[in-house]
This record gives C-alpha cells, structure tokens and sequence, in this order.
C-alpha cells in the first residue's frame, strides 16, 4: 500500500541537505518498525519518493514523502511511531493510507503532482543595513511597488543557457500578514473549510523585526520558481545588492492544482 | 528548540554545515547546569572520520552514564570554518550543547594516527586553550590524551596534561571521582594532576625530566615528582566479553566514513606480525562472546536503523564463533533488508560461501593483504599468509565467480632486497595467470588486480621498534623498480598499481619514535599553517622541513637509523606488559627468517599472560610457554 507522510523540518535541520533527509527517513522507517516494502539488490533500501526538494537553509511545515507500505497501523499509532524515532527538527503531522488507483490509472509519485507551494519570507534580526528594511511599512511599500509591476522579468540561468522570463505569472499570491495570507487563500483552494487551516502550530522562526511577505509560486517539474529568485529581484528593482543570507524562507504548504476547477489541494488532502 | 553557537550566515558559508549542528539521532542530552563534570571528547580530524570511530563512542556512553557528568563531543572544523573561527574569533564548541570547550573540565583526545597532530593543536588554540600544557592555568580544560599515539606520547608531551595509557574502559570512573572531588576540597590544577599521576596508567609529562646522551639518544627519563610512578603501566579490560558496549550509538546526519553499525567482535590479535603495533598492544587477543555479540546486534540495529552491520577485529577468522556468528547474521538479519559485511576475512572455502550470500559477486572484489612479496620477507614479518593461500584462495573465487583482488604490500621492511620486490609483481601475475586458467567460457570477463604498496613505518612496541626505516629516496627507487618490474609481466594490463606518498610516510616516522624535542618543530609546523596532514592535499613537506631545519632536528636520526640493543627509546617508561626481551627475541628471529607459532598454537613468552585471562588462559591454547626458542 501507499501512504503519504507530511513532516515538518525546522530549526538545525535546516542545514540538513535532502540527499541527507532521504537517507535519515530510510533509516527513521526502520527504527519505528515500518513494515516497508525494500528495493531490490545487496543494498536493500525502503521504497520512497519525496515532493519537491527543499534546499539547503529552508524550514518547512509542509514536506512531504509518499512511502510503500506491506502493512500498516492506524495513522495515528505510525505518525506516534515515527516521531518517537525523530530527532528534534523533524515532526511527523499526518500520514494517510493513498486510495487504491484503478487499474488503468498509472501511478503517479508525489513529485509529479507538484503545481504551486507556498512560502513565508522573513527578514532575519540584524539584516535592515537598507533603508526598505528599517520598518514594516516601508518594507510593504516597496514590494508592493515591486510586485504591481506588469512583468518582472530576470536572467533565469538554467543548466545550459542563461535566459530572460517574466516571473510574474508564477507569483500567485502575496501577503504581508497570517490573516491577509489566509484571506486570500481561501480563495483559491479547492477545500476552503476551516479544516484546511486546522494545522499544528507553525515552525516557522519569529524574527523581532516582523518583516516578512507570504508567496505563492508555481512548483514543480515543469515550472519552478524558487523564492530566493523573487527576492533577488525585488533587490535588482530597488538597485540594492542582494544579500541571500539575510531572508529565512519557510515553506508552508505544498499544492496540485484540479484540472477541473483549476483550484489548488494541498497534497495532504489529495487521494484520501 | 536548541541553540546553535554558528550563525545561519556561517553555516550557510561552509561545505557541510551538518558538521557542526550536533542533535543526532541518540545524541546524550543533559542539562549542563546539573552536572558536576563537564568533559568533551575530541577526534582530531573531520567529522566524518570521526564520527566512524568507535572508540570514542564506547567511551560517550561510558562517561555518559555517569549522572554527574555531561560528555560532549567535537571534531575538526574543516579549513573553511577554520577561517572563518580566526577571523570572528569564535571559540571552538561542543556539538552537543554548542557552548565554548574553554569553560569545560576536560579536553580528552583520541590520537589514532601520528598525522593528526597538527590537528590537535588547531583544536586547542581555536577553543582557545593554551596549546602547551605548562601554559594553561585554574580556569583552563584538563587537556588528555588516549588512543594507539600515546604509546610513544613524547613527541606532543608538550601539549597534554596527562596521557592516558590503554583501554578507556577501566580508569575514567576513577579519574573523574578524584577530579570532582578534588575540586570539592578546592584542590589545584597541579595538586589534582598529581592525584592522577598516582593512578595506574596516566602519564603526567610535567612530572618527567629526559636527559639526553651527546649522540641525540637517550640517556635517562626520572619522575620528579614523588605520586609519579617510574613505569606507566597499560590499562587493559579483561572483561570484555559483557563489558560496556554502545548499544545506542549515533547516527550522523551526513554520510560518515563509517555508515553502519559495527561489533567489535574480539580485542587483540593472536598473529603476531612483526610490523603490526596493533597486534602487540591490544594482547592479550580477547574475545566477546557469541551470546553477547547477538544481543548487541539487535539492539543496535533496532536503535540507529542503519542497513549495514559490518564486524570489526584485527582478523575476523581468528574468531573462535566465527562461523556461528556469521550464519546467526545472515539468517536474522538478511531476511530484515540488511546487509552484512565482514572485513577481514581470511578467504576460504566457508567464507567464499558467506560472501557471495551478503555481496554482489560482480561489484565487489577479494583482498589480500600479503605484506610482502616472498616467502623469505613474509617470514621475516611472520606474516602467516603463504603463495598458496593466496593462489588457492584466488582460484576458488575465481571458480565462484570473482574477477576483482587487491593486494596489500609494504615496502621497505628490514632485509628487503630486490627479490623480494619483484615478488610482488610475479605474485600479482601468478593470480592473473590463475584467472586465466579457467576455460574462457566459464570466466566472466577480464580479471582485474589492484596491487597497492604502502611504505612500512617502524612503531614501538613492536619488533622492529629497533629497524632502520627507508628515507623516502630510497622509497621512490624501489617504488619505480616495482613498477618496472610488473609492466615485465605476462598480464600487465590486468594489474593496476597504486601507492602511497614517500614524504608522508617520513613524517610518520619521524613522529612514531620521535622524543620530546619533535614538539617544538610540530608547534612551528602548525604556526607556519600545516593542518590536516593526512589529507595529501593539505599536506606541506618543504613546511615541515623548514621546521626541523629551523630547529636544528636532523629528523632522519629519528628515522634512518638502525636502534642498539641497549638503547632507551623514549617510550620504554610505558610497560605494556609486553617485554621487551620478547620483543627483541622476535626482532632476532625476524633476522634469522625464523617464524613464531600464533597464540593459539603456541605461547611465545610475550608477557601478555600477566593479564591472567584471554587467549593465554582459553582452552585449547597451549599453556606450555616457548621462550627460547621458535619453530619454523
């Protein structure tokens, strides 16, 4: 059986590498006891893919890995399992059994389905040498400024070649607070009960400044924007070096979009 | 959420942040404030590498098992932090609770390998301690030393407080009750130091005075200090069957050297090669026992969740259970996906058998390690492993399927000549030929044979404690006669040869049966910015040579010189309960090509029997003890 396990990765484990991550939860399974089904050869391993990789200095409340399962507990008993195994950094906030596909429908990993995530940017202490970050308002203005802009165009480099792309299309939401966030969310979710909003309390780190903006951005294999990239060009405009150790990017949630209504699921409430 | 002594800026700037974050999985967690005993235990070199050590994670959960004391751990920083720690002058940390090690009670280091001691001292100065010991005052970490190096301290007395000499199981409990109670009755650094002194095994440098003769050797070493014994006696745990294992060891978060769960399976060794300073100082051979060994294994497996359990011993067949243990770990634990390694091994019949069970026949390869390339110099090392060992060992792997073998040589063991070099090539080829014996159809593909020389380095405690060792010219023209040698073979493009660097080998030499005048030309090595000297690529010889020339060390005296029978050798105050009698009886016999029986078979005299247990006292072993002579 496949199951779909939400964790969130916070504080020092942000400096933990995915390769790193992949390899910690293989072994996380097998000290919880998991009933996994294993790859074959010498070196066995447990079957598992993760959804859209987290880079190196990121936190997240909404990481996600799909898993093959021989037999399972209830959710509740493996999610206790397995954070009883984890150090701290790591916290297990749902697991669910996937529904069985039809036989015709091909399986898909959870990277595949990857459309839109969503991120909170916030200026970390000690960082305002400019004068857009002195204060809150003044930060505000000028990414609004930035962000009503018709395109936002950057040299995007790629493997191979360096090209121009108008990022704007990709930057989906933005907001300067929880509240506003969540306002203009519940738009565009596919599921806008209040359940979709039940979360365990964020591990997002509290910065004293309280300067911070709310993305949504396209994610996935086909297109991807990462939010270091928006923020790189929110400096290009303002004619300010881009300093990348001074925002903290805290990923909130990861999202497909239904072909259907075009609305956003949050992978958690996808396939249950 | 815990606290990390690095900025965000500073970890997102280095290769591997993950070095120095701590909070791993079966990371000891105490509250600092609560312990009487602060003490941090250090492997000077990276992370990785230190992070595969086992030694020091028996001695974490040692010292962790006191309530009274925190035990916390630390490694090199890598040469970008190192940078960045200069410039911002931040004071090296433990992983654990992240605070400086300058305000902890002890500093002990495990010195594995005499390479590491530039590393040491870049330890010491960025933590902010006074690199030489007689420096340091009341507020500064009680700096120890522990590990195979400290059987010749001399060369970095200078830099420690005490050494402890042997095993870690048997005294720290003692050491840490004089330390917390001596600083209770409001004790001196030096009052407690003498305390220390006065318990069997540690070594107090301070306490020592070397006088030397005219010639550089020598003449005398004195305590001159009355709770400083004349003879540090080596401290061994004669109860190793059920003593002190970690069953709950950590588990990096990066990828270590060392990946996987490890059982020691045995101490010691009962093959006596002559080169082998392992083989001398861990005697008497002891083993754990199976019942033990199976406990162990669950635990660890069910606590870290590797995929990997592997054994580890100086030589895995000597293991009295060994085919016992083996069959149990392949029939509990290769239906639950993991996978089993055996290093180690010798090959035969049963462990071909074992081996194509837990590996992949076409990726993995045999190894051999022959020492030497004829009878005559295995001989003289009194390496038990014969041609048709080898060629009989090959043949069968090669039968099962087998195309890959490295073999392991040294170069430069006393009385080598040309002969016994072009050994190695006509040995390399012989296995070739062996390959290519098997009717083609039943081969699969090309036989590919690895041999790798290493430059021998004499280590006291050994019988060649008295040998001359090669200078590295001469280690370059033999090194170029070998290769000459094998590309004369009949399967020359079948045999890849690779080997190691000449100039770091002397340096090893050098810090191997150096004496106390060595410290100064290590302190001016590191000022002048040698560190990680283990790593070729960091490695600065002309830096090196400066410094003896800059102290007026002439360092082939340590090195290229053939040792009197009646000379004292810096480390002859260390009484390892192996005589030195014995030792120059094998050296004699290395001479003569005279080979001595291994324990099991015979009880050569070596002294080790003073222990009262372990091979000397199992059955089976014979209790006749053979002093005056050997069989061939």
């Amino acid at each position: 059986m496949k199951v779909r396990i939400k964790f969130q990765k916070y504080g020092a484990m942000k400096f933990i590498g995915h390769l790193d991550v992949v390899r910690y939860f293989q072994k996380a399974f097998r000290r919880a006891g998991f009933d996994s089904v294993y790859t074959n050869g010498f070196s066995p391993r447990p079957v598992m893919s993760f959804a859209a990789p987290l880079g190196l200095g990121l936190t997240s409340d909404g990481e996600y890995l799909d898993a093959e399962l021989v037999s399972s507990e209830e959710p509740k008993v493996m999610i206790d399992k397995l954070n009883a195994v984890l150090t701290e950094g790591f916290h297990v906030t749902s697991f669910h059994i996937l529904k069985d596909r039809e036989e015709h429908q091909k399986a898909v990993t959870a990277m595949a389905l990857v459309s839109s995530a969503d991120y909170r940017v916030s200026l970390k202490d000690g960082y305002d040498h400019v004068e857009i970050l002195k204060s809150k308002e003044a930060f505000q203005k000028a990414f609004a400024d930035f962000i009503s802009k018709e395109k936002i165009v950057i040299d995007k480099k790629t493997k191979t070649s360096e090209k121009a792309v108008d990022i704007k299309p990709m930057i989906t939401l933005t907001a300067f607070d929880e509240k506003e966030y969540r306002d203009k969310l519940s738009a565009k979710i596919q599921d806008n009960s209040q359940q979709a909003f039940d979360l365990p309390e964020s591990t997002a780190e509290v910065y004293q400044n309280g300067i911070m903006v709310y993305l949504q951005l396209d994610t996935g294999s086909t297109v991807n924007l990462k939010p270091e990239l928006v923020m790189e060009a929110f400096y290009q405009f303002q004619n300010l070096p881009y300093n990348k150790f001074s925002w903290q990017v805290h990923r909130l949630e990861i999202y497909t979009r239904d072909s259907d209504t075009g609305k956003l699921i949050s992978l958690d409430h996808l396939e249950r | 959420m815990r606290k990390l002594a690095l900025s965000d800026e500073v970890l997102l700037s280095v290769e591997k942040p993950a070095r120095y974050i701590g909070g791993e999985v079966n990371m000891q967690v105490k509250n600092p404030n609560e312990v009487d005993i602060r003490f941090c235990m250090c492997f000077p070199d990276v992370y990785e590498i230190g992070m595969s050590h086992l030694g020091i994670q028996i001695l974490y959960d040692i010292l962790n098992r006191r309530n009274d004391t925190y035990c916390e751990r630390v490694y090199s920083p890598w040469v970008d932090l190192d940078k960045i720690m200069r410039e911002k002058k931040i004071p090296l940390f433990a992983l654990e609770s992240q605070d400086p090690i300058k305000n902890f009670d002890f500093l002990g280091i495990t010195l594995q390998y005499e390479m590491c001691y530039t590393n040491v001292l870049q330890i010491l100065e960025l933590s902010q301690i006074p690199i030489y010991a007689r420096d340091r005052t009341e507020e500064d970490p009680i700096v120890i030393g522990g590990g195979p190096c400290t059987y010749n301290p001399e060369p970095i007395a200078d830099f420690f407080d005490f050494f402890y000499i042997g095993e870690g199981e048997t005294s720290y409990n003692e050491i840490l009750d004089t330390y917390k109670e001596g600083k209770k009755q409001g004790r001196s650094r030096k009052e407690i130091l003498e305390q220390i002194a006065g318990i069997e095994g540690m070594y107090v440098p301070a306490f020592y005075d070397v006088s030397y003769h005219a010639d550089g050797t020598v003449a005398s070493m004195v305590s001159n200090n009355p709770n400083a014994p004349d003879k540090v006696k080596r401290q061994v745990e004669m109860n190793l069957s059920e003593a002190y294992y970690p069953t709950t060891p950590l588990v990096p978060y990066i990828k270590a050297t060392q990946d996987r769960v490890v059982l020691e399976i045995q101490r010691g060794c009962i093959r006596g090669c002559r080169f082998c300073q392992a083989g001398m100082i861990y005697r008497p051979n002891r083993e754990r026992s199976l019942e033990y060994l199976k406990k162990c294994a669950y635990e660890m497996l069910a606590s870290t969740g590797h995929e990997e359990i592997s054994l580890s011993s100086l030589s895995s067949s000597d293991y009295s259970q060994l085919q016992e243990l083996v069959c149990f770990l392949i029939n509990e634990f290769g239906s639950k996906k993991v996978n089993i390694s055996f290093p180690s091994l010798r090959i035969d019949a049963f462990s071909l058998d074992v081996m194509s069970k837990v590996q992949d026949i076409r990726k993995s390869s045999l190894t051999f390690a022959p020492e030497a390339g004829s009878q005559r110099l295995r001989n003289v090392i009194n390496k038990g492993l014969t041609e048709e060992d080898i060629l009989d060992g090959s043949g069968k792997a090669f039968q099962s399927g087998w195309n890959r073998v490295k073999l392991y040589f040294m170069m430069g063991l006393p009385t080598e000549k040309e002969d016994d070099i072009e050994g190695i090539a006509i040995l390399s080829d012989q296995i070739a030929r062996k390959y290519y014996e098997i009717p083609k159809e039943q081969r699969s593909g090309k036989v590919s044979i690895v041999t790798s020389t290493s430059f021998f380095v004499p280590k006291p405690f050994t019988p060649f404690q008295w040998a001359r060792m090669n200078t590295s010219e001469e280690y370059l023209t033999k090194q170029h006669y070998l290769r000459d040698k094998i590309r004369e073979q009949l399967n020359r493009k079948s045999i890849k040869y690779n080997w190691h660097e000449a100039d770091l080998s002397e340096l090893e030499g050098v810090f191997a049966r150096g004496d106390r005048r060595i410290s100064k030309v290590i302190y001016d090595a590191y000022k002048a910015g040698c560190l990680y000297d283990s790593w070729s690529e960091y490695f600065d010889f002309e830096k090196w040579q400066k410094a003896f020339k800059d102290n007026g060390i002439d360092y082939r005296f340590y090195t290229c010189r053939e040792r009197g029978e009646e000379e004292i050798f810096p480390w002859d105050f260390i009484d390892t309960g192996i005589t030195k009698k014995f030792l120059l009886r094998e050296y004699r016999n290395a001479k003569e090509e005279k080979v001595t029986l291994n324990c099991r078979q015979s009880c050569a005299g070596c002294g080790a029997k003073s222990f009262g247990g372990g091979i000397c006292y199992r059955s089976g072993a014979n209790p006749e003890e053979v002093t005056n002579e050997s069989t061939n």
